[in-house]
């Protein structure tokens, strides 16, 4: 008798579903992991659908209500529940919207119809379910992925890298970009994506998350050094981190 | 409204259709042999783009909008900076065109080869997805791997990464590929020139369905090239706009079966997207993209919504060939450390305009001291959304003496082959500038 292959499924809430097409781009290199898992659930890729998973991945922030129900189903089947990418980590982009009112984001975009679309502050998955890992980033990085998903078949959780970006980028041996009057928040930053966006002359928007004590005073005074506000800091803040940077600071959304 | 008296009753409800991008239904009723009700609705979580964009520094802009759709994240990138650029008056150099340009072809081709190998063809080939087309056609999926493989690349290359690009900003980029890297780029481009052949030669066997309602099809237009980047508005009906009267052409309006919003211009519906560009451009397109369309059948103004990806075909030659052209550009002039043309103002309104995979994309910013103060997108699914819904109706009452299901897999079929990503669609409305 063949020992049976653990089944996955993949789920997506509000996201741009770039974190799943990561993992459709990961397996251009590693086809074998096709043969050592069964999808039962992948909506983007396939039209079968199966409910008898083990491992789930959750792609995407909860941002309505009639979401949590979804999830707590997902949840209650699966053994293990993965969130997926930045939105359902962190909350990511979804929740930049969270510092303005809610009523004036829905006119906004919605005019007169805004009731007819039903929402609420975005947040992570975490918020809503419990979480037993996460594969960071904006998107997720494929190595990392693929690692995550050997570890999690040999039923071992993986684990976050706790140091901060700026240790993977010096060992790069990148110029760093606040020599070229550029903010980076490399400092704060979880390491992990082979600290791509300095390697292509760009500061890190926090996509992966904070380390879990950030050093906020050595931030500001790297930043205060190169001669920069702490606006230009608050704006970087806000793209990824919105929701963590608002429980930082105890705010409710509104 | 004809109906036959043999199958009086259908009721078709495709929960989130699959091999799409998003969350879509197909909900299709038909009483006594009538067609009572026929909708495409979309279900997606908004996520309220529009309303992000406010209060941000403009040069934030195309990181943020690129997060609203993974597949198209360098046309959303790239059309949010056209509009930035438009709004603060820079002017971009030859390298950056050209660099941004070849960028765009990666994209094109990533989704039109994701397209038409992973979620279309398994319906000619009668399976649920690629997955079994592993084992079953090996050939097949190792060369969608190879050619997808590449376009990837080509965005690595220049930009860090496809999802979600990291070296472009506005007025050029912060990083720049080396000429060994565009070498490797040319070669492996010549190199795939057989694979596209193949591609060619895998559509010339399937079997497209016959079904042809006419309608309006829009698409950028240059007079000297296939146009992806900028351009004017131009319909097969008649008519060319400047980008900055979008809206007279994109007259979106709501519907309450669908977080999407519609358009509509001189009909009731028109048609974005690889075939509007083939219908509207046809004449500028590459010899060799040109041979292709005759060989796969596809002639200018083309009314058959199922021959979408057979114009995706089209466009992956004329890609393949025009990146090879530019490779060839960019290796003969050289590529040199270049810093970011600046903004000749702080202020400013400006609308950007690309042709990305599904259709032409609309960014418009206003921009006050460096911050954005109002934005509007109009995507290329809400344009298309109306027409899908059109073709369905006409469609249905021509196959009801089939059987459900054979109805629903052609309705599925159909609104695959719009290849609706609906993740973005969710979003937009009233421009309102305060
Ligand atoms: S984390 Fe980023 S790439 Fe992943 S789904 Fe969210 S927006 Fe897309
Ligand atoms: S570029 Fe960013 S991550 Fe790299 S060393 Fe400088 S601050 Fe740290
Ligand atoms: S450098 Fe920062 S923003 Fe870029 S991928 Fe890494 S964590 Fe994300």
């Amino acid at each position: 008798m063949t020992q049976q292959k653990p089944k996955i499924a993949f789920f997506d809430f509000a996201s741009c579903e770039g974190c799943q097409l990561t993992v459709i781009d990961s397996l251009q290199t590693n086809l074998e992991l096709l043969n050592a898992v069964e999808i039962v659930n992948f909506r983007e890729a396939m039209s079968e659908k199966g409910q008898d998973y083990q491992i789930a991945f959750i792609e995407g922030s909860c941002s309505r209500k009639s979401d949590e129900a979804r999830l707590q189903a997902i949840r209650e089947q699966a053994d293990i529940v993965v969130a997926l990418g930045a939105c359902a980590h962190l909350g990511g982009v979804n929740a930049v919207r969270n510092r303005q009112p809610l009523e004036d984001v829905r006119t906004y975009v919605y005019g007169n119809k805004a009731d007819w679309y039903e929402t609420y502050p975005a947040r992570p998955i975490s918020q809503v379910i419990t979480v037993d890992a996460t594969i960071p980033g904006c998107p997720i990085d494929r190595d990392e992925f693929i690692a995550s998903v050997k570890m999690l078949l040999q039923g071992r959780i993986p684990k976050l890298p706790e140091t901060p970006l700026c240790v993977e980028c010096k060992l790069l041996e990148n110029q760093c970009v606040y020599t070229m009057g550029k903010v980076c928040l490399g400092p704060i930053v979880r390491a992990g994506c082979k600290a791509i966006c300095p390697s292509f002359g760009d500061g890190c928007e926090g996509c992966r998350g904070l380390v879990s004590e950030p050093n906020m005073e050595s931030l500001k005074q790297v930043m205060a050094e190169h001669g920069m506000a702490d606006q230009d800091i608050s704006h970087k803040l806000d793209l990824f981190l919105t929701y963590q940077m608002m429980n930082l600071e105890n705010e409710e959304p509104k | 409204m004809t109906g036959t008296t043999l199958t009086p009753d259908i009721a078709i409800d495709v929960h989130h259709i699959t091999r799409v991008e998003g969350h879509g239904n197909i909900v299709v009723d038909v009483e006594k042999g009538e067609l009572k009700r026929c909708e495409l609705q979309i279900v997606e979580a908004p996520r309220f783009f529009e309303a992000m964009l406010r209060g941000r520094p403009y040069g934030q802009a195309s990181h943020l909008t690129s997060r609203i759709c993974g597949i198209c994240a360098v046309g959303h990138a790239t059309t949010s900076l056209r509009a930035t650029e438009t709004a603060l008056g820079v002017e971009l150099s030859e390298q950056t065109i050209l660099l941004r340009k070849l960028n765009f072809y990666g994209e094109i081709l990533d989704s039109h080869i994701l397209h038409v190998y992973m979620l279309v063809a398994p319906d000619f080939l009668g399976v649920g997805s690629v997955i079994p087309l592993a084992t079953s056609a090996p050939d097949v999926v190792l060369r969608a791997l190879r050619m997808k493989k590449l376009s990837g690349d080509i965005c690595a290359v220049i930009a860090g990464r496809h999802t979600h690009p990291i070296a472009m900003t506005v007025g050029g980029f912060t990083h720049f590929p080396t000429m060994e890297k565009l070498e490797q780029l040319r070669e492996r481009l010549e190199a795939v020139r057989a694979d596209v052949d193949e591609t060619v030669a895998l559509f010339q066997t399937l079997q497209i369905p016959d079904f042809e309602r006419e309608t309006e099809h829009i698409a950028l237009h240059k007079p000297d090239e296939y146009a992806f980047i900028d351009g004017v508005i131009k319909s097969t009906d008649s008519g060319e706009w400047p980008l900055d009267r979008y809206l007279e052409v994109t007259n979106e309006y709501m519907v309450p079966h669908s977080t999407a919003k519609r358009a509509r211009n001189q009909r009731e519906a028109y048609a974005v997207g690889a075939m509007a560009r083939v219908n509207v451009n046809y004449d500028l397109l590459h010899p060799k993209a040109k041979e292709a369309a005759v060989a796969l059948g596809l002639k200018p103004v083309c009314h058959n919504p199922y021959m979408i990806s057979v114009a995706q075909v089209v466009e992956i030659v004329h890609a393949i060939e025009d990146s090879i052209v530019l490779t060839d550009a960019l290796l003969k002039r050289g590529v040199e450390w270049e810093e970011p043309a600046p903004p000749a103002r702080l202020s400013g309104e400006g609308v950007g305009s690309c042709e990305v995979p599904r259709g032409i994309l609309f960014h418009h910013y206003k921009i006050e001291d460096g911050l954005i103060v109002g934005a509007n997108g109009v995507i290329p699914t809400t344009q298309n959304l109306q027409n899908a819904e059109e073709d369905m109706r006409a469609l249905v009452p021509t196959i009801l003496d089939r059987s459900q299901e054979e109805i629903t897999l052609a309705l599925e079929m159909l609104v695959r082959a719009y290849d609706p990503c609906i993740s973005c669609s969710t979003h937009l409305l009233d421009v309102r500038f305060e």
